[in-house]
C-alpha cells in the first residue's frame, strides 16, 4: 500500500520518534513511533487513556517530550514554536474557547492572530455557525461548540491540523458536516492528524491509521491494509459431547486447517480473542462455508455462530490487544 | 483508493504568505481587546471594578457613619479607592478570568495560535491598563467632584506606585489562577479582596485598624499600596518604605507565578 509514503517529498507531516512523555507516577507515552503523510488524514485510534492526547500535545508545543522527538513541517514545535504557530492548526479536546465571548467574536478573535485568515463569514456559513452566532460560548451545546472549535482550528489557513476527538458529542448530520470539511482541507493539501476513539471515523475518514494503546504505536498503515482486504469468516463453535476431552481452540484451528487443506482450500485458521471462535482467513463462498460445516459435523461441534465478510478496526483491535476498545 | 497529488509546499521551503502570522502588534492588541470587553460585558466584573468603588467613594465622604478620624474625609478616601480599584482589577478580576481560562483551555488554544504565550501575557497586561485607565478617569472624576484637590506634585510619584501595584496584584492573580482549580480561584480571589478591604489597609489607613493588625497590614501588599497613594497624592513626595515592601512582593509574587503557574 502506497499510502504510508508522502505522494512527493520524503518527508511526512508529522513524524513522531520514540516519544516519552510522564506526568508524576504515570507514563502516559511510552516511546511512541508515528508519521502522518503531507496532505493526508492520519488517525490516531485507539481507547479513552492510550496517551493520543498527551501525544498530539506534544505535537502542537504544548507539553514538552521527556525523551524522543516531534518533527511538523520538519521543524521542532518547543523550539521552533514562532515559525510553526502561524501554519498548525489545533482542535483542543476541551474547546479552548473564552466562555462569556459571543461564539462568532471568538473565531473572529482566533482569526486576528493571521496574516490572511480565511472568511469567517463564509466559515460559518459552512459549519453553520450562523444560527449561534451571538451566543456566548458558554451557553452552545455539545456540537455547536465542537463546530466552533473547529471552525478556530482551520480559521487561519494551516499546513497541518491537529483535531483531538472532533466529532465526540456530535449528533449525526453535524458529524457528517464535520467530516466533509475535513475532507474538503485534504482536497486543499492540508495534512491533517485527528484523533478518535470511534472505529466509524476512523474508518470513514483516515487514509492512514495510527493505533495506539498503553502509549505505543502498536499498528499502522492504511484501513485496508489494517483489516486485510480479503475478508474473512469468524465460526464460533460449540462442543456437543460433555464427554468428550474439550481441545483447545487452538488445537481445533489446526485441525480445521488440515480439513480445509484436504478439501482442497489453502486458508489459514486462527484463534482469536474470543474464546470459542475461529478465524478462517481469506475470501468466504458457499465452498467454503461448506467445507467448515462438513468438518464440524464430523468432529461433533456445534456451530453457533458463523459470520463472514471484511474484518473491521474493532477485530483488529480486539486481535492487537485481546480488549474490546470502547 | 485514489489520492490527490495536491501535496503542500516541502517542510523547510519559503512560508506561503497564506501561513503567516499577523503583525505582533495587532496580535496583542486583539487579545488586549478581548481581555477588556470580557471584563466589561460582565455584570459582576463591572460591580466590582466600578460600581463598588464609586459607592465607596461618594458613601464613607458624604456620610460619617466611620470615624475616619480627619474632616478631609475625601482627601483620605480618595486614595484608597484607587488603591481598591488597582486591586479590584489587577488582582480579583485577573485571577478569576485567568482561572477559568485556563480551566477551559483557553490559554492552551491561544498559545497553539502565533499569540503565542508572551503575547497572551503582553495582551493581559494590556488589557488590564486599559480597565485601570477607565477606572481611575471615573474615579478621579467623581473624587474630584466630591472636592478632593490632590498634591499635583504627587501625580507621576501616583502614577509608578499604581503601576508597580498593578504588577505585585497581577502576579498575585496569576500565581493562584496559575495553581488551583478554577472554583478555588474564584473562592480565594473574593475571600482575598474581602479580606485585604477589611483589615489590609487598601480603603482606609493602617492607623484606623486595631493594634496588632496596624503594623502588620504596611507589610501586606495591599497596605502598602494604599498608604503609598495616600501619602503622594497628599503629600507629593513618594514615600521610600511603603514604595520598598511593595517592590519586595511584586519581585517575591512575580517569580512565584514564573515559577509555579501551570497552562494545564
Amino acid at each position: 500500500m502506497p499510502a504510508t509514503t508522502p505522494a512527493s517529498t520524503g518527508e511526512p507531516a508529522v513524524r513522531v520518534t520514540g516519544l516519552t512523555k510522564r506526568y508524576r507516577r504515570v507514563e502516559a507515552v511510552r516511546g511512541l513511533d508515528l508519521a502522518a503523510p503531507c496532505g493526508r488524514i492520519t488517525a490516531l485510534l485507539g481507547p479513552n487513556g492510550a496517551g493520543k492526547t498527551t501525544t498530539v500535545e506534544c505535537c502542537e508545543g504544548l507539553r514538552r517530550p521527556d525523551t524522543g522527538t516531534v518533527r511538523v513541517l520538519g521543524l521542532d514545535p518547543v523550539r521552533d514554536a514562532q515559525a510553526l504557530r502561524p501554519r498548525v492548526g489545533v482542535m483542543l479536546q476541551d474547546g479552548g474557547l473564552p466562555s462569556t465571548v459571543p461564539a462568532l467574536e471568538a473565531l473572529e478573535h482566533v482569526s486576528r492572530m493571521y496574516a490572511r485568515p480565511r472568511d469567517v463569514g463564509e466559515l460559518a456559513d459552512r459549519l453553520g455557525l450562523s444560527s449561534f452566532a451571538r451566543t456566548p460560548v458558554r451557553r452552545l451545546s455539545g456540537g455547536q461548540r465542537q463546530r466552533l472549535a473547529l471552525a478556530t482550528a482551520v480559521v487561519g489557513r494551516p499546513a497541518v491540523v491537529f483535531l483531538d476527538e472532533p466529532s465526540a458529542g456530535l449528533d449525526p448530520q453535524a458529524r457528517l458536516a464535520v467530516w466533509q470539511l475535513v475532507r474538503d482541507l485534504r482536497t486543499e493539501g492540508v495534512s491533517v492528524v485527528v484523533t478518535t476513539h470511534q472505529m466509524a471515523e476512523a474508518e470513514a475518514l483516515a487514509d492512514h491509521v495510527v493505533v495506539v494503546d498503553h502509549g505505543q504505536a502498536i499498528a499502522s498503515g492504511t484501513v485496508d491494509s489494517l483489516v486485510g482486504g480479503d475478508g474473512s469468516m469468524r465460526v464460533s463453535v460449540q462442543h456437543l459431547d460433555p464427554h468428550h476431552v474439550e481441545r483447545s481452540d487452538g488445537e481445533l484451528a489446526q485441525h480445521l486447517t488440515v480439513a480445509l487443506g484436504r478439501s482442497g482450500h489453502e486458508h489459514s485458521v486462527t484463534t482469536s480473542s474470543l474464546a470459542g471462535t475461529l478465524e478462517v482467513h481469506g475470501a468466504p463462498g458457499p465452498e467454503l462455508v461448506h467445507a467448515v460445516t462438513g468438518w464440524a459435523r464430523d468432529q461433533g461441534v456445534l456451530i453457533t455462530s458463523l459470520t463472514t465478510g471484511r474484518r473491521t478496526l474493532e477485530d483488529v483491535f480486539l486481535d492487537l490487544t485481546g480488549r474490546s476498545l470502547r | 483508493m485514489s489520492l490527490p497529488v495536491d501535496v503542500p509546499a516541502e517542510p523547510g521551503a519559503a512560508v506561503p504568505p497564506e501561513q503567516r502570522a499577523a503583525p505582533l502588534a495587532r496580535r496583542v492588541a486583539a487579545q488586549a481587546r478581548i481581555e477588556m470587553r470580557t471584563v466589561l460585558r460582565n455584570g459582576e466584573q463591572l460591580v466590582i471594578t466600578l460600581v463598588l468603588p464609586v459607592l465607596l467613594l461618594v458613601g464613607l465622604t458624604r456620610t460619617s457613619l466611620v470615624d475616619l478620624g480627619t474632616e478631609d474625609r475625601i482627601g483620605l478616601v480618595a486614595p484608597g479607592v484607587l488603591a481598591l480599584a488597582v486591586m479590584s482589577t489587577a488582582f480579583t478580576s485577573q485571577a478569576i478570568a485567568t482561572g477559568f481560562d485556563r480551566r477551559n483551555g483557553v490559554l492552551r488554544l491561544m498559545a497553539t495560535t502565533p499569540l503565542g504565550r508572551s503575547g497572551l501575557l503582553a495582551g493581559k497586561v494590556l488589557g488590564i491598563a486599559g480597565i485601570q485607565l477607565l477606572q481611575m478617569a471615573v474615579l478621579v472624576a467623581v473624587s474630584l467632584v466630591l472636592g478632593w484637590s490632590p498634591s499635583l506634585g504627587g501625580v507621576p510619584g501616583a502614577l509608578l506606585v499604581v503601576v508597580l501595584g498593578t504588577a505585585a496584584f497581577t502576579s498575585l492573580a496569576l500565581l493562584v489562577a496559575g495553581t488551583l482549580r478554577a472554583e478555588a480561584v474564584l473562592a480565594v480571589a473574593n475571600l482575598l479582596w474581602v479580606l485585604l478591604l477589611a483589615g489590609g489597609a487598601v480603603l482606609l489607613p493602617a492607623s484606623l485598624l486595631p493594634a496588632p493588625l496596624a503594623e502588620l497590614a504596611v507589610l501586606l501588599p495591599s497596605g502598602a499600596l494604599g498608604e503609598a497613594l495616600r501619602t503622594v497624592l497628599a503629600e507629593g513626595t513618594v514615600p521610600l518604605v511603603p514604595v520598598g515592601v511593595l517592590s519586595a512582593w511584586t519581585v517575591l509574587l512575580g517569580g512565584a507565578a514564573v515559577r509555579f503557574f501551570r497552562w494545564h
